[in-house]
């Protein structure tokens, strides 16, 4: 074994140029593979993170009259159950009216546990001007309405219930998602104020989870635990989740993983069949020293295995080589390809996890290659060679 | 003395639809501590004869005895160790390995044989490098030698393991006369000395005159089996 990995060894040194463009070849192929799986884990994320990243992962909700009275220990059970939560809050949402110098608009009116309800949609990282309601009373309306409605912090604004009363409001700050929905018509405010203004005891309407953010995909899981867990308390609640309300957004997903995989699948393809070929080319370079060592007694088994030591050698120094272009290649598109606020263009989601694994299936995919030329050593007669001088 | 080596009937056809038969009804002994030589004509035979001797070929019919043991019945991995251990072969063209020193080379037949390499079998090598002249470009690559230097440390190489016999086909055919003479010298040096049966082959009469047997194959026959009294 050590002769055959010293013989491997000096075939690769003998023909260093050889190896080198061998090793930059499984090198590319490597690099290719971790930037593009980078790439698309990093799209997904982002795009993962832009849809459902301030939004609830998990809620449960009242099929009966709508209203959910003990929602303290709705949260507690659920936090208890699965550990994947990672914020909880109680929201009371509601439908008014806006309305300033005879213009009017609908409004989503929310209630939520402020402090609690942080953990979901941080408020305060996309609070664009002003500040958090800190009295019952006081609201965050969105950069849209603003516009509108030319309104400014500290402006007190009429709020029409459904059963046409008027309630009236201090803006507190506005807030910008970035997204036109809540910028137009949210309106977040304290749970009890909501309770207040629709003479509510206190009841949420509903309860929002927020499950970790590399958990997300696990959504389904945790509302199933969430689900049993509430059920001895009540038999009226439903647990609903982001997954089966953005089943086109998953199929987006699902499609793009499968794209990437096939892209990832047949640059390997394309190396392994060029180290094999190049692996096979070496058989016949190296013959002579094979059959000459066949004819001073080397076993059959241990001509194969220098082939195999070439191919694990090749595999590793091209894994390294490959881990390096890609990270530089990642490197490189994150540091210059930028948007003009200095965000990369595209996202790249380095997962150690994810190049350890690209690093190994091409280690793997060397040898299996080298399966090829280490047959043909093991089969190679010296007869042959020492008759063809 | 008892053979160290026999062939019996052996015949050796070539190719299946066109067949070419190279050797006919060989029948042949080598008593071990002798040393022979095989003359003959490009084309007789000879080299096929060594090679079946040496267990790289099959014979088509007939058997290759060795120590008593019929080779036919061994499997691949045994007729390997068998050459490693007993077999020490100089081929017309060095065969050296050019990614490796001319010492290296040397140890090589060792190597196959055994995981680690003691400290007396170095020493044994070096000596062998010494014996043929080599000490001072033992570390040289191989590729870094002229070509006496290089069949030398074949022969060398061929001697590491202490081999019961050497096969020897053409060992100074590239070689001007005065290596081929040193050469010879050094080969019947090491028969005297060690006692190693020596099988050569050569087109060359002067070199075969050398040796205490002389056999000669024309057209695949034996022609003539000429034992030298001393």
């Amino acid at each position: 074994m050590k002769l055959s990995y010293q013989i491997a060894t000096r075939f690769l040194k003998s023909a260093l140029t050889q190896t080198l463009i061998i090793i930059l070849g499984i090198g590319i192929g490597v690099s290719v593979q971790i930037f593009i799986g980078s790439l698309i884990q990093g799209l997904q994320k982002s795009l993962v993170n832009t849809t459902i990243g301030n939004a609830a992962h998990v809620s449960v909700t009242d099929d009966d009259d709508g209203f959910i009275e003990d929602y303290e220990a709705v949260i507690r059970s659920a936090v208890d159950a699965d550990d994947r939560i990672v914020a909880a809050s109680p929201v009371l949402n509601a439908s008014v009216l806006i309305e300033k110098d005879g213009e009017s608009q609908s409004l989503l009116i929310r209630g939520f546990d402020l402090q609690k309800a942080e953990g979901i949609y941080e408020f305060s990282e996309y609070l664009d001007e002003g500040a958090m309601p800190k009295a019952d009373g006081e609201v965050l309306l969105g950069v849209i309405a603003r516009d509108n409605f030319e309104l400014s912090v500290g402006d007190t604004i009429s709020l029409i219930t459904p059963d046409k009363r008027t309630v009236e409001c201090t803006v507190s700050g506005f807030f910008d998602y970035k997204v036109a929905a809540p910028n137009e018509s949210w309106c977040i405010t304290t749970l009890p104020t909501v309770q207040a203004i629709f003479e509510l005891d206190d009841v949420a309407s509903a309860i929002e989870f927020q499950v970790d953010q590399d958990l997300v995909f696990e959504a389904d899981a945790v509302a199933k635990n969430v689900s049993a867990a509430i059920a001895s308390g009540s038999d009226t609640l439903v647990v609903g989740e982001w997954k089966e309300a953005n089943e086109q957004l998953l199929s987006g997903l699902q499609g793009q993983s499968i794209s990437s995989i096939m892209i990832q699948v047949f640059v390997m393809i394309s190396v392994v069949l060029g180290i094999a070929s190049v692996l096979a080319i070496t058989v016949m370079q190296k013959s002579r020293q094979i059959g000459i060592l066949k004819a001073m007694g080397i076993r059959n088994g241990s001509s194969s295995l220098i082939f195999l030591f070439q191919g694990l050698i090749l595999g590793i120094f091209g894994a390294i080589a490959g881990v390096l272009l890609g990270l530089g290649l990642s490197f490189a598109f994150t540091t210059f390809a930028l948007n003009p606020d200095g965000t990369p263009v595209v996202p790249l989601y380095i997962d150690p996890a994810f190049i350890a694994l690209s690093a190994a299936i091409a280690v793997v995919a060397c040898v299996v290659a080298s399966l090829i030329p280490a047959r043909k050593s093991s089969v190679l007669n010296p007869i042959d060679i020492i008759r063809n001088q | 003395m008892s053979n160290i080596l026999e062939l019996k009937n052996i015949n050796k056809i070539y190719g299946t639809t066109v067949k070419t038969q190279v050797l006919y009804d060989i029948n042949l002994g080598f008593k071990e501590g002798s040393f022979n030589s095989i003359i003959g004509q490009s084309g007789s035979g000879k080299s096929t004869l060594m090679n079946i001797m040496g267990t790289l070929d099959t014979p088509t019919s007939g058997d290759v005895v060795v120590d008593g043991v019929i080779t036919s019945g061994m499997r691949a991995s045994q007729l390997a160790s068998y050459r490693n251990r007993s077999i020490g072969f100089v081929f017309q063209f060095h065969y050296l390995l050019p990614e490796f020193t001319a010492l290296e080379n040397v140890l090589m037949p060792y190597r196959i044989g055994h995981k680690t390499v003691p400290k007396e079998t170095t020493d044994r090598a070096k000596e062998l490098m010494k014996l043929v002249g080599l000490e001072k470009v033992m570390n040289n690559n191989a590729t870094q030698m002229s070509g006496g230097q290089q069949q030398r440390t074949a022969i060398a190489r061929a001697l590491l393991n202490q081999p019961k016999m050497i096969l020897a086909d053409e060992p100074t055919g590239n070689l001007d006369s005065l290596s081929t003479g040193t050469i010879y010298d050094l080969l019947r040096d090491i028969n005297e000395r060690f006692g190693t049966t020596f099988i050569i082959i050569t087109h060359d009469r002067k070199i075969a005159e050398k040796a205490d047997r002389i056999i000669e194959i024309t057209d695949g026959r034996i022609n003539m089996d000429l034992m030298k009294n001393n």
